[in-house]
């Protein structure tokens, strides 16, 4: 690509894009310490307080690990992107920062999951006050069959949270960027938004219980491009105030939003099971630019998945 | 060409025939079933439709034919059809909703409960009398041979189709809604009682209606419960003696009729009676599901 036409490229797109479409294209084989992005900063990357430590985590379904020895932090205010091939346990990790795991009767977690130094599955630990905090989204959106108002006042009902649901739901909504465009059909059936205002109701609908961490898994891949700039726009909106963990496939997005990448790869085991590990957990820019393991350059410049 | 066309000429006859002559077969099966129920009906409201007057719906029974009819059954059959409903709508509910939400079905006694539901859906009503019989009118509950004996009897017969029923309706709620729920922070009783089960009505009420559908004809299990064939008062408590329209039907059909009094056309009139209920019944059941069923 010539300066010009990358001048160009860059003009055109949203900042979000440019920063991270160079950075994907700036991956060079064996290459140490090169610019990721010519005239674009890179995200401030100060030393985060970490919010959930992982230590040698591994789930089993029925016995048979699905993902092992998982060890490393996520920090308060940052985006962190899982990635890696299918089929490698990045799910299935998620689902463990909030719990979600005890609703599959074969699932087990080993090892310890610590949450502001307290540990989530200690037995005195109430799997319903974790969610409380740790909200998430899924990757199909999931509304429910009730008025875009219910939708969002259904998690402060619930939790029994005082104050105006009026104001709650206005305030979720704003938050998630989607208040403009409903605010005149709040009472309208959810069933009825397009793919996109969907799944921005349902970050609406996480925002409004006040959670201190939000999990994404792949909050995007059931959507258009559009409304996908739309909902990684609204990450970043929201990594000020939130800390967020996001499950994706789509490499140009981890590196477009997160700040921190942890690679997930899979390991055949015995008997020809699929176990995955994490292979390298650092910084994006340094994921994408010059990553330590063979693995990790191997997938992120394209050769393999 | 010319072998080619006719190559395709001939096989596309061949198999066309055999497409039309299998709609053919269809369609004379389908006629045939509805011709039964058409010359059934048809004789069924010749014999009766004159019969079926203000007159006999609010008249008692009687002796004398003319001044014979229906009411003290009718008003019977309703409240029967109170009792059951007020029995089998939480009972039936609250069993689905422990078998699809609470129970493991890898342990035994739940596949057990879970058989066993089946194989009563197929029990034959007459069974469902004598078990009334035995543990409500005598037995245990002594109740008597009351409208409170007859609806709980009715209860237990078409309890399976409400807890089958049920269950379809909740297992049709796709699970990420539940998932969408618990992450909120909602516990497994919140979820169920405020999204599952909303979203289940319409398949649950469709349910109950058909049970009360199938109910409203029984006739086996209240003659053995113990309800009688000549009443000539309205039911006013859970404690009255009583009577229901397929007995009341049973007994003018089982009546010598002669040329003072006769009385096929009062039974071709209840006939004709249960039937039009029956059909409302199941009208509003479809018109239920279809209205107000949730598409995913």
């Amino acid at each position: 690509m010539t300066d010009e036409s990358r001048e160009r490229e860059r003009e055109e797109l949203p900042d979000h894009e440019q920063r991270g479409l160079h950075q994907a294209i700036e991956v060079r084989h064996g290459d140490s310490g090169a610019p990721a992005v010519e005239g674009v900063e890179p995200k401030r990357r100060a030393a985060r307080e970490a919010i959930f430590h992982l230590e040698d985590v591994a789930v089993t379904y029925a016995a048979k690990p699905a993902v092992r020895d998982i060890t490393f932090d996520i920090g308060r205010n940052e985006i962190t992107a899982l990635i890696g091939p299918s089929g490698c346990g990045k799910s299935t990790l998620i689902r463990c920062l909030n719990r979600m795991n005890d609703l599959i009767p074969t699932a087990r977690v080993h090892g310890k999951v610590m949450y502001h130094g307290q540990d989530l599955y200690a037995s005195d630990v109430d799997a319903v006050e974790v969610r409380k905090r740790i909200g998430m989204v899924f990757q199909k959106p999931n509304p429910f069959p009730k008025s875009i108002y219910d939708n969002i006042a259904f998690g402060p009902r619930v939790l029994g949270m005082k104050g105006g649901m009026d104001e709650i739901v206005e305030g979720a909504l704003t938050r998630a960027a989607l208040w403009d465009e409903v605010k005149d059909r709040l009472k309208t059936n959810a069933f009825g938004m397009s793919g996109g205002q969907q799944q921005r109701l349902c970050i609406a609908r996480c925002l409004a219980v006040e959670p201190d961490v939000i999990l994404m898994d792949e909050p995007c891949s059931a959507l258009d491009p559009i409304s996908t700039g739309k909902i990684e726009d609204l990450m970043l909106e929201l990594e000020k105030e939130y800390s967020i963990v996001i499950v994706t496939h789509n490499m140009q997005q981890a590196a477009r939003v997160s700040d921190k990448t942890a690679f997930f790869t899979v390991e055949l085991g015995e008997d020809d099971h699929r176990t995955g590990r994490v292979v390298e957990f650092d910084d994006t820019e340094k994921v994408f630019t010059n990553p330590s393991d063979p693995r990790t350059e191997a997938y992120v410049t394209g050769k393999v998945g | 060409m010319t072998t080619a066309q006719q190559a395709v000429g001939r096989a596309s006859t061949s198999r066309r025939a055999k497409d039309l002559g299998f709609r053919l077969a269809m369609l004379v099966c389908l006629g045939l079933a509805m011709l039964l129920l058409g010359v059934l009906l048809v004789d069924v409201a010749a014999d009766g439709a004159g019969n079926l007057t203000w007159n006999f719906i609010t008249s008692f029974s009687s002796i004398d034919a003319g001044q014979s009819g229906i009411q003290a059954a009718l008003w019977g059959t309703i409240w029967l059809m109170g009792v059951c409903a007020l029995f089998i709508v939480p009972v039936g509910v609250a069993t689905a909703i422990y078998l699809e939400e609470y129970s493991d079905n890898t342990k035994w006694w739940n596949r057990l409960i879970e058989l066993n539901i089946q194989n009563l859906a197929a029990v034959p009503s007459i069974v469902y009398g004598i078990l009334g019989l035995a543990f409500l009118v005598r037995g245990p509950l002594s109740l008597g041979p009351v409208i409170l004996a007859g609806g709980l009897t009715l209860g237990l017969l078409v309890l399976p189709v409400v807890i089958i029923a049920a269950r379809e309706a909740i297992r049709a709620v796709p699970p990420s809604i539940r998932e969408g729920s618990m992450a909120l922070g909602a516990t497994q009783w919140q979820t169920i009682w405020r999204q599952v089960l909303p979203a289940a009505v319409p398949g649950i009420a469709t349910g109950v209606i058909l049970a009360l559908a199938r109910a409203i004809g029984e006739t086996a299990p209240l003659i053995v419960v113990g309800a009688a064939t000549f009443i000539a008062f309205n039911p006013d408590s859970l404690n009255s003696l009583f009577t229901a329209m397929p007995i009341q039907i049973f007994d003018w059909i089982s009546r010598p009729s002669n040329d003072v009094n006769d009385y096929r056309p009062l039974a071709a009139a209840g006939i004709l009676l249960l039937m039009i209920l029956l059909l409302a019944m199941n009208s509003l059941a479809i018109w239920l599901r279809n209205r107000y069923e949730q598409k995913w």
